[in-house]
């Protein structure tokens, strides 16, 4: 029976990583717009400079 | 094949755009303006979203996306489809954000700014997106405690733990306490939160029963797993605040194109422009000269005293007075009157005007703020909070429903005291856990949450899911006349001697010289015709008529009044009607007739009059003059209230003193002269011309195309909410089982566990198929008046790919 313990631990690990996945998911604001990725991947191009890159770390780190 | 290829394959895609007028952005640049517009800024890169009615295809999310390629300025973009909106990301060195605009409006995607845009609170955005983010999390949370606590709770219902021995319990337990914890403290927060508040407010909405049930089952489950007495009901528990998540989620849809809060500020532009000083200050009759000094500012900064030019179709964006220029008012809009106005130099405008004709030039009175237009918004109307949703049927039912469970649960635990001590507190407990209304509490959201995405398919789109409740009470229906039962492309009709097609042409030719609307209306009767006589010695007298002439004859086109004026015998006797305008025609100074203008009614109306006319009492509120009123008074029929020359404000009032006579009532409406009496009636219904334009704060934004169908609406909002009594009679039905078995003190966690999904269970569905049915029987009836012109549109406006090109993509 002492064996269940570890499945037990075993499954709340792995839900927990699919927990904080969910989690980085809704943070990262992947459920704010739902309508634009489906049409996103019609476009074939590869996608254009991330000029703005430096603009965004720093408007994370003043939020 | 990639939409890269787009504009390869089609050498002239789609239509051709206007270009931005020089400075036309300049405002943008202004560091106040800017501050306020930009999200984020420093030296090297700058973020602004704006939003881009124009948006309205796959390819136009590529082109915005793709924006880097047009000018080396320009970072990252990305779309928003739902909201028509773009985020930009760019080099203020390289390009300015007044570049950034005008860039944008020679694609064709023009942002609309307008003062609302600068007088929003800063960090509103924000806080909408964490509320968002917040409810996301706190449902994850839930079912992610709910699936766990179940697995450990499963062997208990299979009978395996007799097997196991008194450590597994212990162990299951304790995780499941552990796991449900951050359930009751994080995801269950707002109705903890709720439900103080309610208390606060010495109102018992259902969030209080719901509050005393979690807590209840909580508490209960805590001591029997801490005395180890049982298992506890924390499945229960998770799965419950899951399912209650699930419900609210599904009841806040919002609809992001859409808004439903817009006061005066949303219809003004961000910018007008503005003569620079040092002009002559002599009143002189003309067009205002070009080239002049002139700049573009801020709303905001404009000042008493400032000359301002207003072009054709621009608004007035303060109450001023006419320096110089013909001005040609449509206060339409404003006071709801349909015929444009004419006034002379010296002349006051009043905010909200919309310029028809040449360019003017006005000095300014008041403040954009104090003018007469936007005092409306000063009105205790918009001020006070609406607290008519803690007397919702749900919150009426709800109050009820909490006095009988706490006098139930209290009559058993008296009841056991005297019978058997030791099971009073369980029996107290364990009917306020089976009396925590997840059933109920599900039934009025769902229903309402499914009824409110039916009517959107009708193009109905409501603020939020409590309003088809209070649409369902509704028994007196306001309507405004024009722009709601009235369109302006109404019919001009010729009265008079038969016109050769000499004649016809000619006056089409002298029609089209001019800007008035009903000038251009007359030319459009005329018929489309490629050739067209040139006119010679056009003269337009603003407010009476025009001149012109074609092929050495002479016409005059205008007022009655007018024509006497110039000598023309005009037989009176023959224009006795008093319905619409009435523009008289004399060809070489001879009276040859007149044109008839109706405002046309839209279509269907008398229909849906007529089946209104029977269930609710109905009142016309129009800010015209009484022309049309023995007209409106028959379409009406004799039981209606109908009102002419009605200011805002008197409106407004009109809708309060049916209130105070105990009437709840529906304001149907279109224009800003409607903004008080959409507040302040128990429901607003905006009608628009297309969704997503501009509408004054209301609770219903209708297509206007499917006005014709307001009775089908009221009707199932009247069905869906016979559907939520029946959900709370069903989910009663079930609480009366489950209180008996829990004041009997025989509720065990495996009762509980059963009968509260299946009750849930069994409420969702019944309320969901039934509402589905009741919106095919109610609403998918009939066909609206005509179909709309944009064509195979899906529920959020998006249109398949292989059309986009046919609406003209820019």
């Amino acid at each position: 029976m002492s064996v269940l313990v570890l499945l037990i631990f075993a499954s709340l690990v792995v839900a927990t990583m699919f927990l904080s996945c969910f989690i980085w998911a809704v943070r990262s604001g992947q459920y704010e717009d739902t309508s634009t990725p489906p049409l996103r991947i019609l476009l074939e191009e590869p996608r254009g400079p991330q000029a703005g890159t430096n603009c965004k770390t720093e408007q994370n780190n003043k939020t | 094949m990639g939409l890269g290829q787009f504009y390869e394959m089609r050498p002239r895609p789609g239509i051709r755009i206007g270009r931005p007028r020089t400075g036309q952005w300049d405002c943008l640049d202004e560091p106040a303006v800017r501050a306020k517009l930009l999200d984020f800024a420093d030296e090297r890169c700058a973020k602004v979203s704006l939003h881009l009615p124009a948006i309205h295809c796959a390819a136009c999310v590529w082109l915005l996306e793709n924006l880097f390629r047009l000018h080396t300025g320009v970072g990252e973009s990305r779309v928003n489809f739902a909201r028509r909106e773009v985020n930009i990301t760019f080099r203020p060195a390289q390009l300015k954000l007044s570049e950034l605009a005008a860039l944008l409006t020679s694609l064709g995607y023009e942002p609309v700014l307008t003062l609302g845009e600068l007088d929003r609170p800063a960090g509103e955005k924000d806080a909408s997106r964490r509320l968002h983010q917040r409810q996301w999390l706190q449902i994850g949370v839930a079912g992610f405690a709910f699936g766990n606590i179940m697995l450990l709770a499963l062997p208990g219902y299979l009978g395996l733990d007799r097997l196991s021995k008194d450590w597994f319990q212990a162990l299951a337990g304790g995780l499941s306490l552990a796991l449900a914890a951050p359930v009751v403290i994080y995801s269950a927060a707002d109705y903890w939160r709720a439900a103080w508040f309610s208390l606060r407010q010495r109102a018992l909405t259902l969030d209080v029963p719901i509050a005393i049930g979690l807590a209840a089952i909580y508490g209960q489950s805590f001591f029997e797993i801490v005395s180890g007495r049982g298992e506890g009901y924390c499945d229960s528990l998770a799965g419950l605040i899951f399912f209650l998540l699930c419900g609210r989620l599904f009841q806040r849809k919002t609809f992001d194109r859409l808004a439903f809060d817009r006061d005066y500020k949303g219809f003004f532009p961000l910018a007008v422009t503005r003569r620079k000083p040092a002009q002559p200050a002599i009143p002189r009759p003309g067009p205002p000269e070009h080239g002049a000094a002139e700049e573009s500012v801020a709303i905001s900064q404009i000042v008493v005293g400032d000359r301002l030019l207003i072009r054709h179709g621009e608004l007035v964006p303060a109450d001023a007075r006419l320096v110089c220029g013909d001005a040609l008012v449509d206060y339409s809009f404003v006071t709801g009157e349909s015929a444009p106005v004419s006034r002379r130099v010296a002349d006051l405008l009043h905010a909200g005007g919309r310029q028809m004709g040449g360019a003017i030039e006005v000095e300014t009175l008041k403040p954009v703020s104090e003018s007469y237009l936007t005092s409306l918004w000063n009105n205790e109307a918009f001020r006070k909070q609406r607290d008519d949703d803690l007397n919702s049927q749900t919150n009426r039912y709800s109050r009820r429903f909490t006095v009988t469970v706490i006098g139930v649960a209290l009559a058993a635990a008296v009841f056991w005291l005297f019978v058997d001590a030791s099971v009073a507190l369980k029996a107290f407990t364990s009917v306020l856990i089976v009396a925590c209304p997840c059933a109920l509490a599900l039934a009025a959201p769902l229903t309402l949450g499914t009824a409110q995405r039916r009517l959107a398919g009708q193009k109905a789109f409501l603020r939020n899911a409590q309003v088809v409740e209070r649409m369902a009470e509704v028994d007196t229906v306001v309507f405004d006349k024009t722009g709601t039962l009235t369109t302006s492309r109404g019919q001009a009709k010729w009265r008079g001697e038969a016109l050769t097609p000499s004649e016809e042409l000619g006056l089409r030719s002298v029609a089209a010289h001019s800007a008035h609307p009903l000038a251009s209306r007359i030319h459009q009767a005329l018929g489309v015709n490629a050739s067209s006589p040139p006119v010679l010695k056009f003269v337009e007298t603003a407010g009476a008529g025009m001149e012109g002439r074609v092929q050495g004859r002479e016409f005059l086109i205008g007022s009655g009044a007018w024509l006497r004026s110039r000598a023309v015998e005009t037989r009176v006797e023959q224009a006795p009607h008093d319905n619409g305008s009435v523009v008289h025609v004399a060809i070489d100074g001879r009276h040859r007739g007149y044109f008839e203008l109706e405002s046309a009614l839209r279509a269907e109306v008398e229909s849906l009059i007529a089946s209104l006319r029977g269930r609710y009492q109905l009142v016309l509120l129009s800010g015209d003059q009484a022309r049309e009123a023995g007209r409106f008074r028959v379409l009406l029929g004799s039981g209606a209230r109908v009102e002419f020359n009605q200011s805002p404000f008197d409106k407004l009032e009109v809708i309060r003193q049916l209130q105070a006579a105990g009437r709840r009532v529906m304001m149907v409406g279109d224009g800003l002269n409607d903004a008080g009496a959409l507040r302040q009636s128990e429901v607003g219904v905006a009608v628009v011309e297309s969704v997503g334009t501009f509408s004054p704060a209301s609770d219903v934004i209708l297509d206007a195309q499917h006005l014709n169908r307001l009775d089908a609406v009221l009707a199932f909002s009247r069905c869906a909410a016979h559907v939520v009594r029946a959900g709370f009679g069903v989910s009663g039905l079930y609480n009366v089982v489950g209180v008996s078995i829990a004041a009997a003190g025989l509720l065990s966690p495996l009762v509980c566990a059963v009968l509260m999904p299946l009750s849930s269970a069994t409420v969702v569905l019944l309320v969901v198929g039934t509402t589905r049915w009741m919106a095919r029987r109610c609403l998918e009836g009939r066909r609206p008046a005509r179909e709309s012109g944009a064509g195979p549109v899906g529920d959020d406006g998006i249109i398949p790919m292989g059309l986009s090109a046919k609406r003209g993509c820019p």
